[in-house]
């Protein structure tokens, strides 16, 4: 009897949430076409700015260098630079961005550098500004290019071996996979989102079983039914829960799917050798819902409690706001690059889950710490819906006057 | 059959303390009998009808609905018992018929018992030009008949009808003081809270006159006019409740 009535709550809500616009969007339409949107429009629109900027010579100014004719011609000769003519607010220019930096070559310079003296070379920027950034890479090549082939031409004169310069090359190499670094670099983000999509569609339907249910005047109907209360409250919950799974589920495969259109197409144009491209696996995915679990059990249950005190759905949104921030605020601290998962932040809630799930991203699987997260998530969890089913009984919460 | 003894609900109040919105009611309503609760606002109506639908626990008291202790088994009583009030609406995205059906599986009834017991009531209501309509386009009236589909579709042998005819035009509530007639002939124990004295004069066979909390008289029309020397109900109301009527606060 219990658990049928359970059942009969639970496809009962469940019809009126599936006819109403506002969960429908919140629930199901928003993570759908949320993650198409960020990756690859984003995405395109990245690669778009970051290619432009490639393409695009940068204007820089050239302070003296009129006794030095060899490399003031470098620097005109490079294709990714335009010299413009100098002037002496070349600091207001860099400030305003008309100019993208100024090389200053002291006086003297190329007889300075024939005899010995060692000169230096200042290059003003706008520290921070990645134009700017780019343009003194720019000119520190050609520079490097102008010194290099001044020292071969130096070697040579003395019939000494390049060698000489270089005994030694460097080289850096990636040992770890494609996957792994995609999961390095991306996984924090899709933590994030996993995250704040399980609360995403747990809050409207928290609010309208509720809140929503005091303001149409339904509850006092339903409390006249024979149904215990308990029942109730576990048939409401299991819907909130439902919607809040169904919008993390529906993220996951959006946000894989997006992966694999951008990995499909974006091959070849630049994306997939910038930017490396996650393939999340079904482990993966699988993994990072399993941990989702308790993590919307929690917020199905506690977002429900408190609008359950609300006697307005517009109330209930005024109460669960502040909760967004509470929310947030650990679940961008798991993205923070450094911090990483111990014994001690494995207890605080969402956080723990953030970091874990980074670390499932990357391939990282730390049975011990997932054991542990589950079950303080799970635990957290329980209390959440003690707590609901216990508010549900109180007569003043369910007729606050 | 409702027995209610010296039930009592206190509240607590922030600025005001404590509040004894019922003190020490008792009284008994009897099947094929239509009891009515008159009373001002804020006399204790609601919250007496809500304790009998087991919406609200008592303070104190029992009260014994249809054979069962409205604290030791509510559902029970919940099970027996047929509620209608102002604020019951229906849930506005769901049709007419399904509203019944949930109300009716709640009840624990069969599909196949359920599936007859709402089409004799949609029949009689004569309901089935909008039993697929959703509630928030249906008319007051529809609504109405909705609501009292909704009370009976589980055959309850108590009714509980808290000022069922508040806001709703001359012919809607015709249609409602009909039924109340209509279940009190089917010989269902019927219990109705109002203020408006020609419906209790047309339709109760007792009369309770509550107020502060307190049940201050008792007794049929008939009785009510040879206590109190008065023809006209309202008379007879103003000359029971003036010596402890004190106005209801502002707006709670």
């Amino acid at each position: 009897m219990s658990l049928r009535n359970v059942g009969i709550v639970y496809r009962k809500e469940l019809t009126e949430a599936l006819r109403d616009s506002r969960t429908l969007i919140s629930s199901i339409l928003i993570p759908l076409f949320l993650f198409p949107v960020l990756t690859v429009g984003i995405g395109y629109a990245f690669v778009e700015v970051a290619d432009q900027a490639s393409h695009e010579a940068s204007r820089i100014m050239v302070l003296g260098g009129a006794d030095s004719p060899d490399v003031v011609q470098k620097l005109k000769d490079a294709k990714n630079l335009r010299i413009v003519k100098p002037r002496a607010d070349y600091v207001d220019l860099i400030s305003n961005k008309k100019i993208r930096a100024a090389v200053d070559l002291p006086p003297g310079f190329q007889s300075d550098v024939e005899h010995g003296a060692h000169p230096d070379v200042k290059i003003y920027i706008f520290s921070g500004d990645l134009k700017s950034m780019l343009s003194a890479t720019r000119i520190k090549e050609q520079l490097t290019e102008y010194r290099d082939s001044m020292v071969r031409d130096r070697l040579a004169a003395q019939h000494l071996p390049d060698s000489l310069m270089k005994p030694f090359g460097v080289e850096q190499q990636n040992v770890v996979s494609e996957d792994r670094v995609a999961g390095e670099s991306y996984g924090g983000l899709i933590t994030y989102l996993v995250i704040l999509m399980c609360m995403t569609g747990a809050m409207y339907p928290a609010m309208d079983l509720t809140a929503g249910e005091k303001e149409r005047g339904t509850m006092e109907t339903i409390l006249s039914s024979p149904i215990e209360r308990t029942h109730l409250v576990l048939g409401k919950f299991l819907v909130v829960l439902t919607a809040s799974l169904a919008t993390a589920t529906l993220s996951v495969l959006s946000m894989a799917g997006s992966f694999a259109v951008l990995a499909h197409y974006g091959k070849g144009q630049g994306i997939g050798d910038d930017f490396p491209i996650l393939t999340m696996h079904a482990k993966t995915a699988f993994a990072i819902f399993i941990m989702a679990l308790p993590v919307a059990v929690l917020f199905s249950a506690v977002l429900m409690t408190i609008s359950l005190f609300a006697k307005t759905f517009k109330e209930a949104q005024s109460y669960l706001t502040p909760m967004t921030f509470l929310v947030i605020v650990p679940a961008i601290a798991a993205v923070i690059p450094g911090i990483e998962l111990t014994a001690k932040l494995a207890l605080v809630p969402i956080l723990n889950v953030g970091l874990l799930c980074k670390e499932l991203v990357t391939g990282t699987y730390h049975w011990e710490y997932i054991a542990l997260i589950f079950g303080c998530t799970c635990v957290y969890a329980g209390i959440a819906l003690f707590l609901a089913v216990k508010m549900f009984q109180r007569e003043s919460v369910l007729f606050s006057s | 059959m409702i027995e209610v003894q010296n039930l009592s609900k206190h509240f607590r109040d922030k600025k005001r303390g404590e509040i004894r919105a019922v003190d020490g009611v008792s009284f008994r309503c009897q099947p094929g009998q239509i009891y009515g609760l008159l009373g001002a606002n804020g006399a204790g109506k609601t919250t007496t009808l809500r304790m009998l639908a087991t919406i609200l626990e008592p303070s104190a008291g029992t009260a014994v609905v249809a054979g069962h202790d409205v604290v030791d088994h509510p559902e029970r009583v919940r099970a027996n018992v047929g509620f209608l009030s102002t604020a019951t609406a229906l849930y506005p995205r769901l049709t007419a018929r399904e509203v019944v059906q949930y109300f009716g599986r709640l009840n624990g009834l069969s599909d196949a018992v359920l599936r007859q017991r709402v089409d004799k009531i949609f029949d009689r209501l004569d309901m089935n030009g909008f039993r697929d309509r959703r509630c928030d386009k249906l008319s007051t009236g529809m609504k109405q008949k909705t609501s009292i589909a909704r009370t009976l579709v589980h055959d309850p042998a108590v009714m509980i009808f808290d000022e069922p005819t508040l806001g709703l035009d001359i012919m809607t509530a015709r249609t409602i003081t009909a039924f109340i007639r209509e279940c009190r002939d089917l010989g269902k124990t019927v219990i109705f809270s109002t203020h408006i004295m020609s419906e209790v004069e047309k339709l109760c066979d007792v009369i309770g006159i509550i107020q502060g909390g307190k049940l201050l008289a008792e007794g049929s029309l008939e009785e009510l006019r040879a206590k109190y020397g008065e023809r006209d109900l309202e008379e007879i109301f103003v000359k029971v409740v003036a010596p402890h009527y004190v106005p209801p606060p502002e707006a709670n």
